[in-house]
């Protein structure tokens, strides 16, 4: 990997301070992806800022209709937590199956949302859930939060503190798997909630996205027989060694059914 | 600009200076020697580099040591007692023949002490789910799922 240097703020404004100064400067989070980038020499920052001991940005918080996760919370203590499992289960179990045990005791879902890896599950959960992504300088509604693949509307010096999820009545997780990098070749996200139905796809498409005719079926119909006919077009899903765009569409259908079982418990 | 690193590794205090870029795995292996922690994939998804870093099991190819700096860490040297009776979970291993070129094991070892931490619900299902991070390509795992229920009783009990 080439050098760089470390740099451990302690607190949120110090953080933005030296981001807002460097523009080749990088965030480390929980780094499962941007130290593999880094070592592979894909990433080459010029300076690293360890988010690591900054209190802001860790914790989980409940209050009255939403549950709000600081952005450094790893995947496993999101997984683990009592309270997310009681207000929002499919949030659990979605960061339950991100990567591996390990990856999971390291990678936080600030770190995943910012990063916006086409495969990430997060994404699936922020859109799926219509969560707000809640950082420095704003909030941002989660439609207008991914804008492409591993592109997101963060401004270069802008970090994300914490997420914000409104608890829906119920909501469902489920995801085809690849068996190697554990990531999704297809994750969907259903939720039916104040905000009315939501179904959120990562792993098919360049970033994710929603799927209006499934929420229009569901709206007036949730249950798994409502996507019974519904197809989504292949056009402009990927196709790699993993998986045909043909495939992924076919199995955006068949998640969303299992999704919505999910959901129904 | 080197970082001085201060932490625990294996119940002794270690400071030593290091570059910013140097991983982890690499400071475990070849500054401070400890090589029964492997490097198999160097990519985060074999497992056998795994360590336990402030009681939880992580990669540590995957990892700055910067980002260590402050903790305390146990590696499979820091298991067994210092009489050398091993650790349960190794014990485990030994009786279940859960090895066999043992490149894997280590890692295994550390990832299945986490697990039964962590889990009391252990039948093989769950193990085999659990141990997806880590990767042996001798076994077929049917003696390490039960060298890892083994440990895990032996470690409650």
């Amino acid at each position: 990997m080439y050098q760089f240097n470390y740099l451990k703020p302690t607190s949120l404004s110090e953080a933005a301070a030296i981001l807002a100064g460097n523009s080749d400067a990088k965030l480390l989070a929980g780094g499962q992806t941007l130290i593999a980038s880094m070592k592979f020499r894909l990433a080459s920052p010029s300076d690293l800022i360890d988010l690591n001991a900054i209190p802001d940005l860790k914790g989980i918080k409940v209050d009255g209709g939403t549950i709000t996760i600081g952005a450094m919370t790893r995947h496993a203590e999101v997984a683990n937590s009592a309270a997310i499992a009681k207000a929002i289960p499919a949030l659990s179990l979605l960061a339950g199956c991100i990567g591996d045990r390990m990856v999971r005791n390291m990678g936080t879902l600030g770190g995943s949302v910012a990063n916006n890896d086409p495969a990430a599950d997060y994404p699936a959960a922020v859109v799926g859930l219509n969560a707000t992504v809640n950082t420095n300088k704003r909030k941002i509604a989660a439609d207008a939060f991914f804008t492409g693949m591993y592109e997101t509307a963060l401004a270069p010096d802008e970090l994300i503190v914490s997420i914000s999820f409104p608890i829906p009545k119920r909501a469902g997780y489920m995801k085809f798997r690849n068996q190697a990098s554990r990531y999704a070749i297809v994750g969907v996200m259903v939720s039916d909630g104040a905000d009315g139905v939501r179904v959120a796809v990562t792993g098919a498409g360049p970033s994710v996205f929603r799927v209006p005719a499934m929420e229009t079926a569901l709206r007036s119909n949730f249950s798994a027989a409502a996507l019974a006919n519904i197809k989504v077009p292949a056009d402009d899903l990927n196709s790699d060694m993993h998986a045909s765009a043909e495939y992924r569409a076919h199995l955006v259908s068949v998640m969303a059914k299992r999704a919505v079982g999910v959901a129904l418990g | 600009m080197a970082i001085a690193l201060k932490l625990t590794v294996n119940g002794k205090a270690v400071a030593r200076d290091v570059e910013p870029r140097r991983l982890l795995v690499d400071f475990i292996r070849e500054d401070l020697r400890l090589t029964g922690t492997h490097v198999g994939c160097d990519t985060a998804q074999c497992g056998a580099c795994t360590i336990h870093v402030d009681g939880k099991a992580v990669k540590c190819c995957n990892m700055l040591a910067a980002q260590a700096n402050g903790s305390d860490i146990v590696t499979i040297e820091g298991i067994a007692k210092a009489d050398g009776t091993l650790h349960p979970m190794q014990e485990a291993f030994r009786d279940n023949h859960g090895l066999q070129c043992g490149f894997c094991t280590p890692g295994m070892v550390m990832s299945a002490i986490d697990l039964a931490r962590n889990r009391k619900d252990l039948d093989d299902e769950t193990i085999r789910a659990e141990l997806d991070g880590n990767m042996c390509r001798c076994t077929g795992y049917h003696n390490i799922v039960k060298a890892v229920k083994a440990g895990a009783l032996a470690m409650q009990g």
